[in-house]
């Protein structure tokens, strides 16, 4: 192990950790605003109850969330130093206005939202929420378009004089359609995520309380609501998946063909769905089961005629553009990680589906293995979302900016020159840190969000807050305290 | 003036808001467990009166960090890259006991259990002294020049980083922050916890006066310009405005007012020093980071420069208003019951 692959393990790691939670805030913020609307438009206590319970296991998420995202923020300078110093003029203003645009928002807001349940009259409290849900996805807008611009640089130059990226269009770099591809795939992602979620945990107790009023009231409506939401994002991510593909096909090659272990240039090669080998770099690649004209379609969007670059092939031109080098990313990784992310919205899908097929016209399911189905489908789309972001990242090695085909052949650089030059136990030593700290953060995360969840909605949340006489409450309890 | 001067105003207020605004936060979190210990039977209900006074606001104060760093990062790559990489090992601990201190705020009161709570609190505790005194160290640093290579390298020596000077800035912050955020505790509260917060502020007074003094003079003497001198008197104007007010233990409005003054006052100070440097190099001057070598494109600065001529305000305005709306002052039977779930069923 050298400085690279310590500096790689921990941006790695921390990254994931970071992406098990954000999905869900970026999804679950938009589903509470519109319980907490449908609450307020209908004055229904089962939105009002959902709301404070949804909005718990939010605010339980929200802050691992912030605690990951902090170290985020300085790990590029820290780590990745002689990236930052290439790219900082880029890669710095969409992070910048992340912070302005969207973090001080969400921040805010949120806190106005959590401590303004009394304080605040009804219609302002609920724009807080939808402030919120805004934020929160405008700030992954803002980190995608930076991280789109990494996997397909735009809107820059290299400046011969000081050896940097500089900017000369933010307009380019905003509407990369890398970006915009990215962002809605990873949005519609999220919203799968708290989707599922919501389903789950509504159908797992609706299930446990089948006999009780609130199961009708309560758990059917949420959890048909989050079937919905998972049916539409399953839609979504399958047209945005399939543009992102067909963008990547054009403007990384090297990426998609790793993701089919396509070694050699083909014309219309098969989609392989199952692979054995050592994957070594196309070194004893066996395609055991293969579907024609599956591959064409993702790539270009015809049955025939679509000649595709193969691994090996992108490797001796690579080598001719940018001199001698390994430019294959590492086949096992990136070809098990786009199946295991395609594969894994299967669980959700089909959960949903079953969702509304058994409460249709007013039914309530006691069975036993739905609540069980409920439960096998919670950490399925996290677990999508983490092999997408695995195999998008892994899919770009050995680059850190990925040069652009119809760019600046300037702008690129490699993971092994964008590197702090720190000696190796440095960064032994915070990568061991991290990951001890947030794994330990991670286990209490899931068990605060098991017992909560477990406890379900609370009896002090029953009724709905009173609506207050302005600066009436100077001397009630607080609604909410820490 | 040029764009790269502007954006190290701009850098300059970036830290005063977190300064300000973090500063009291930091002084909560320090002294929670001492309002706790004066609370005697009622002390739990206490410390949660002191961490509920910054409650609604402190993950919107925290925000003016990372948007720091973020600008950084877009208006001196340069410095982003030395001083992150440089000064690695306090950045580290910085940042773990920051996640610590989110995590145990918003976790706090999820379990009602001792045992927990306790956990909780060292975990505010430690997110709050340890960046109190980092910051301040890391600063001082700065002003005092790091080992700065011809490629623009930093690998600070020990005494680099720890020497008396830096140790100063560390307990110069960390004090600083302990008097703002009693003041700001006893301009939140109300009652026992009220009389506690102004104790603590009269308590804090002459040893913070005495090592804000031997800071700023000593900074305004070695590091300063002609014109800091005024930064440095305005600062102890305030200073002695928040004392008196301190000592009449009434008027915590104007006292903490003054005590934003005396933090933005430090942080304009430490910037005037710096300048023109970012980073001065004791190995060579001319190996320094200087606004106008590791500044950012014209056109990336102006683009930046819309950005926050739009939405600072906006971020001003709300940030005001937030506090406008949790304005009343709490007292310790306000708090509500726990609410947390037992630790096991």
């Amino acid at each position: 192990m050298d400085t690279l692959d310590v500096s790689r393990w921990q941006f790695g790691i921390t990254t994931v950790y970071h992406f098990i939670f954000v999905p869900l805030t970026i999804g679950l913020a938009p589903l509470i605003a519109g319980m907490q609307t449908a609450w307020v438009l209908t004055g229904n206590p089962a939105w009002y109850r959902l709301t404070r319970f949804f909005g718990k296991l939010f605010l339980i998420n929200f802050a691992l969330g912030v605690a990951t995202g902090i170290v985020q923020e300085f790990q590029f300078g820290m780590n990745w130093s002689e990236y930052s110093r290439f790219v900082g003029d880029v890669f710095g203003a969409p992070l910048a206005m992340e912070g302005l645009a969207a973090f001080f928002f969400e921040s805010t807001f949120l806190g106005l939202w959590i401590f303004g349940w009394t304080r605040l009259p009804r219609l302002v409290h609920l724009a807080c929420i939808w402030v919120v849900a805004i934020a929160v996805n405008l700030s992954a807008f803002f980190i995608i378009a930076a991280n789109s611009w990494m996997q397909h640089p735009v809107g820059a130059r290299v400046n011969p004089d000081t050896g940097r990226a500089e900017l000369t269009s933010i307009v380019a770099l905003f509407t990369n359609n890398t970006a915009i591809a990215a962002f809605s795939h990873a949005v519609f992602g999220a919203f799968l995520t708290a989707g599922a979620f919501v389903a789950a945990v509504c159908a797992w107790w609706m299930v446990r309380s089948h006999q009780d009023e609130k199961a009708r009231t309560m758990f059917r409506p949420a959890a048909m609501m989050g079937a919905v939401v998972v049916l539409v994002s399953a839609v979504g991510l399958a047209v945005t998946g399939d543009v992102q593909g067909k963008l990547m096909f054009e403007q990384q090659p090297m990426k998609m063909a790793s993701a089919e272990s396509l070694c050699h240039t083909e014309t219309d090669p098969a989609f392989s769905v199952l692979t054995v080998g050592t994957h070594n770099n196309c070194d004893g690649v066996i395609h055991l089961i293969e579907v024609p004209y599956v591959l064409p379609i993702l790539a270009k969007g015809e049955f025939e005629g679509v000649r595709l670059e193969g691994v090996e092939d992108l490797q001796q031109q690579y080598v001719e553009k940018f001199g001698p080098g390994d430019y294959r990313p590492n086949l096992f990784v990136t070809y098990w990680a786009f199946r295991a992310m395609i594969g894994l919205l299967a669980v959700p899908a089909l959960f949903a589906l079953t969702v509304l097929w058994l409460t249709r016209g007013g039914r309530i399911p006691r069975s036993r293995w739905f609540s069980r189905f409920a439960l096998v489908t919670l950490p399925t789309p996290f677990l999508a979302n983490s092999a997408g972001w695995v195999f998008t990242e892994m899919g770009r090695q050995p680059w850190v900016v990925v040069p652009n085909p119809t760019g600046d052949p300037m702008i690129r650089l490699t993971v092994a020159d964008g590197v702090s030059g720190h000696p190796v136990g440095m960064v032994v030593l915070s990568l061991v840190t991290f990951t001890v700290i947030y794994g330990a953060l991670a286990v209490v995360w899931f068990w605060l969000i098991r017992r909560y969840t477990i406890e379900g909605p609370q009896e002090h949340d029953s009724e709905p807050a009173p609506p207050l006489p302005p600066g009436g409450d100077d001397v009630a309890p607080l609604s909410f305290a820490y | 003036m040029a764009l790269p001067d502007i954006w190290f105003v701009v850098m300059a207020g970036l830290f005063v808001g977190f300064f300000v605004l973090e500063g009291f936060d930091f002084g909560v979190g320090m002294l929670m467990s001492f309002f706790g210990r004066a609370g005697g039977a009622e002390s739990e209900r206490h410390r949660r009166a002191a961490l509920n006074t910054i409650g609604p606001v402190w993950d919107g104060n925290e925000v003016w960090l990372i948007t720091a760093g973020g600008a950084m990062f877009a208006a001196f790559p340069d410095w982003y890259a030395t001083m992150f990489s440089g000064l690695y090992l306090p950045l580290l601990l910085i940042l773990v006991t920051m996640i610590l201190r989110v995590v145990a705020i918003e976790w706090r009161g999820k379990v009602d259990d001792p045992q927990w709570r306790r956990w909780a609190d060292l975990g505010i505790a430690a997110g709050s002294w340890v960046p109190a005194v980092l910051w301040g160290v890391a600063f001082a640093a700065l002003v005092r020049g790091l080992p700065v290579d011809a490629e623009k390298q930093l690998r600070p020596g020990f005494s680099d980083l720890v020497n008396v000077y830096t140790l100063l800035g560390g307990l110069t912050t960390a004090g600083l922050f302990l008097l703002h955020g009693s003041v700001f505790v006893a301009l939140k509260t109300d009652g026992a916890v009220r009389d506690d917060a102004l104790r603590f502020a009269n308590r804090l007074a002459i040893p913070v006066t005495v090592v804000l003094a031997t800071f700023g003079l000593w900074t305004q003497l070695s590091y300063g310009k002609t014109w800091t001198w005024v930064v440095l008197i305005v600062a102890g104007l305030c200073h002695f405005a928040a004392m008196t007010r301190v000592w009449r233990r009434t008027g915590e409005g104007w006292a903490f007012a003054s005590t934003c003054v005396v933090v933005g006052a430090l942080v304009v100070l430490i910037f005037g020093a710096m300048y023109p440097y970012l980073m001065r190099s004791t190995i060579d001057p001319a190996y320094s980071l200087t606004i106008a070598n590791a500044a950012s494109s014209q056109y990336t600065l102006t683009i930046m420069s819309w950005a926050a001529v739009v939405f600072a305000p906006m971020v001003l305005i709300y940030q005001g208003w937030t506090y406008w709306v949790f304005r009343q002052r709490i007292s310790a039977d306000r708090i509500p019951d726990p609410v947390g779930l037992a630790r096991r069923r």
